[in-house]
């Protein structure tokens, strides 16, 4: 009830003065206007460039790379301990590049409750015949179900359909540089055949572009099962599995315990991509700047015109004050008054920022590197849009303090004496 | 009388200035008010009269002496307390009309009536045109308070002052700015509410005319009460 009344004489004094009002109005709305987009704008694209890395790595890559054995025989031989072995003629045994126990490992992750999602992969190495020549090349075989989920893949199919690989037993999606040189399109038939031997005849269901021409040049993908076959091996055979935990800040230490469990090889995230974050931070770092300076130009304007509004208001507080309104009302008044140009200059920033993205969202933005985007990349996330009114409440409010408290202290005894 | 009609009891006031030198401005007032008592105060100027008032009428606090209105003792309330005791008990008039120039003229008189929040805003409304009514300004209601004559906001000041149904009206030269005519009418205003109504009034004035024709005067020359 209190503040009903201070409310109603405070917006009472703001129309009075309506063109001050929405002068110190506009500031804010300027402000709020230029953060959304900023924000908008510079997530969008961090958004964007860290999918390029964060959606196509896993947190956790589990591989069986060949390694030379940590320990000759005759090491193992107790006779031979304190001697000096120059024995090195035992070469590594090829178990083959699967990971061992891979299909049990692979349910077993499913089942951890840290992990967010598994997907399996089975690499092999083939050559695409082209006319009388060969291209070497990678086949990956993925489960296309799980790969979409953890990895978005089919934000860089081009042409056709992640999914035929389920329904097409022997398709393949080809990489956009391979296809150009074998002249191939949708519907072709390839010939593939693998390093050891086995030969495969697949049906182009889709091509792809990731933007990285070495890997669009030679990379391709087929189903599990397809790859599992060009390896020569049987159906728990993967020579991959990619892990996505629920927080990726785990992943160091979650990869040397998976090493461990599953006696594989195991990369982390941070190690391969310890730069991938830096850009990003730097850049909200930047819009934060941007922006908060010009809600600070906006806060300065706003204490100006109340400062001024309050000296032309002196009388009306020494009679407000002296018919029985408090300091602290008449503090309330000018505080609201000044919150209630934040507020709805705010909102306004708010609608203008939204229409400034919007329009920026729409505008064509066509790279080679990007296939799948066409225009530039906005972030609509919500939590901006807080961010912005509750900037703009708080730089209304620091701005209408001073000049409130001011307000507050007048002696309404110096006012009417002194006239 | 007795004392439970006593509205304003002000004993040994004083009051000194250090700004630029000590000088004593008020040195032992004391003064009662009671209902229906229409009261002037005179003197020179620089004779401390508005000062006496300022504090009677709780805005100015640094004084010594004690101060009871309606029966409470003001010295030990705070500037928030003060304020509300000012709203419920207090009605004031100055020489300036002070009118809120964004405001309609009935949303002037209803102002402090909002701020007591004793009666609802219908009830407040119908208070407050009666009060313009028996003032002859009924009909200016609805209109900017900064469109109206001198004399009219004058009047539309008092209303104000009387919308909480005050114990006292305070003025301080309320009719300084107005002509004869003008200055008439607001007597003859404040007149009618100390034998009608029994208000009481306590005006500061220089106008000795305005002055001889109230109950009781009081004279006061260097900060004290001559008679």
């Amino acid at each position: 009830m209190k503040y009903k009344l201070l409310l109603y004489i405070a917006w009472n004094l703001l129309t009075a003065r309506l063109r001050q009002s929405i002068i110190a109005g506009i500031g804010v709305t300027f402000g709020i206007t230029m953060f959304i987009t900023l924000m908008g704008f510079m997530t969008g694209l961090n958004g964007l460039l860290d999918g390029l890395i964060l959606n196509r790595t896993p947190h956790i890559r589990l591989y069986n790379e060949l390694e030379a054995s940590d320990k000759q025989p005759i090491e193992q031989h107790p006779d031979y301990s304190n001697h000096l072995l120059m024995q090195r003629s035992i070469k590594p045994v090829d178990r083959g590049r699967g990971l061992y126990n891979g299909g049990a490992a692979l349910e077993a992750l499913k089942q951890d409750p840290r992990v967010l999602g598994v997907a399996p992969k089975t690499q092999s190495q083939v050559f695409y015949h082209v006319g009388t020549t060969d291209i070497t090349g990678l086949v990956q075989g993925i489960d296309p179900a799980e790969e979409e989920r953890l990895f978005h893949v089919s934000d860089y199919i081009v042409k056709g359909e992640l999914e035929s690989l389920k329904r097409v037993e022997n398709g393949i999606i080809l990489g956009y540089g391979i296809a150009e040189k074998m002249l191939a399109d949708l519907g072709d038939m390839v010939q593939v055949s693998s390093a050891t031997g086995e030969k495969a005849t697949l049906k182009i269901v889709g091509l792809y572009q990731s933007g990285l021409a070495e890997v669009d040049n030679s990379q391709s993908y087929v189903s599990l099962a397809t790859a599992q076959k060009l390896a020569g091996q049987g159906a728990g055979y993967f020579t991959d599995i990619q892990i996505k935990l629920h927080d990726l800040n785990r992943a160091p230490e979650l990869s040397k315990e998976f090493a461990s469990v599953y006696k594989a090889q195991a990369v982390d995230i941070q190690t391969a991509n310890a730069q991938f974050d830096t850009g990003s931070s730097i850049r909200n770092l930047i819009s934060y700047a941007v922006s908060i300076t010009l809600l600070i130009v906006a806060g300065f304007g706003i204490y100006n015109i109340l400062n001024m509004m309050i000296y032309e208001k002196m009388d009306s507080i020494a009679i407000l004050k002296a018919t029985g309104f408090s300091g602290r009302d008449v503090q309330w008044i000018f505080l609201l008054l000044s919150m209630i140009i934040g507020f709805s200059g705010g909102i306004l920033g708010l609608g203008f920022g939204y229409a400034l993205s919007s329009l920026i969202d729409v505008l064509p933005f066509e790279t080679e590197a990007l296939p799948t985007i066409k225009t530039y990349p906005v972030n609509f996330d919500p939590v901006y849009y807080f961010t912005g009114v509750s900037f703009a409440l708080a730089t209304t409010w620091v701005a209408g303090w001073f000049p409130a408290k001011k307000a507050s202290k007048v002696d309404p005894v110096d006012i009417i004496r002194g006239k | 009388m007795s004392t439970s009609q006593l509205v304003l009891e002000a004993q040994d006031i004083r009051k000194t200035f250090h700004d630029p030198v000590t000088v004593e401005v008020l040195k032992g007032v004391s003064l009662e008010v009671k209902k229906g008592e229409f009261v002037s105060i005179i003197g020179k100027s620089g004779c401390g009269k508005s000062t006496l008032l300022y504090i009677l009428s709780t805005m100015d606090t640094d004084y010594q002496g004690t101060l009871r209105l309606g029966g409470e003792t003001t010295g030990s309330k705070n500037h928030a307390a003060l304020a509300a005791l000012r709203n419920a008990y207090i009605g004031f008039v100055f020489q300036f009309h002070y009118l809120l120039p964004e405001f309609s003229v009935l949303e002037n008189v209803m102002l402090p009536g909002l701020k007591l929040a004793r009666k609802s805003r219908e009830e407040l409304e119908h208070h407050a045109i009666e009060r313009l009514q028996m003032l002859g300004i009924a009909d200016q209601a609805r209109k900017k308070a900064s469109m109206l004559s001198g004399g009219q906001k004058q009047r539309v000041a008092i209303a104000r002052a009387l919308i909480n149904d005050p114990l006292i009206v305070m003025g301080d030269e309320p009719t300084g700015n107005l002509d004869r005519k003008n200055s008439d009418l607001v007597f003859d205003i404040f007149r009618d509410l100390a034998s009608e109504r029994g208000q009481a009034l306590l005006v500061v004035t220089h106008d000795m005319e305005f002055a001889a024709k109230t109950d009781r005067i009081i004279e006061m020359d260097d900060g004290r009460i001559i008679s």
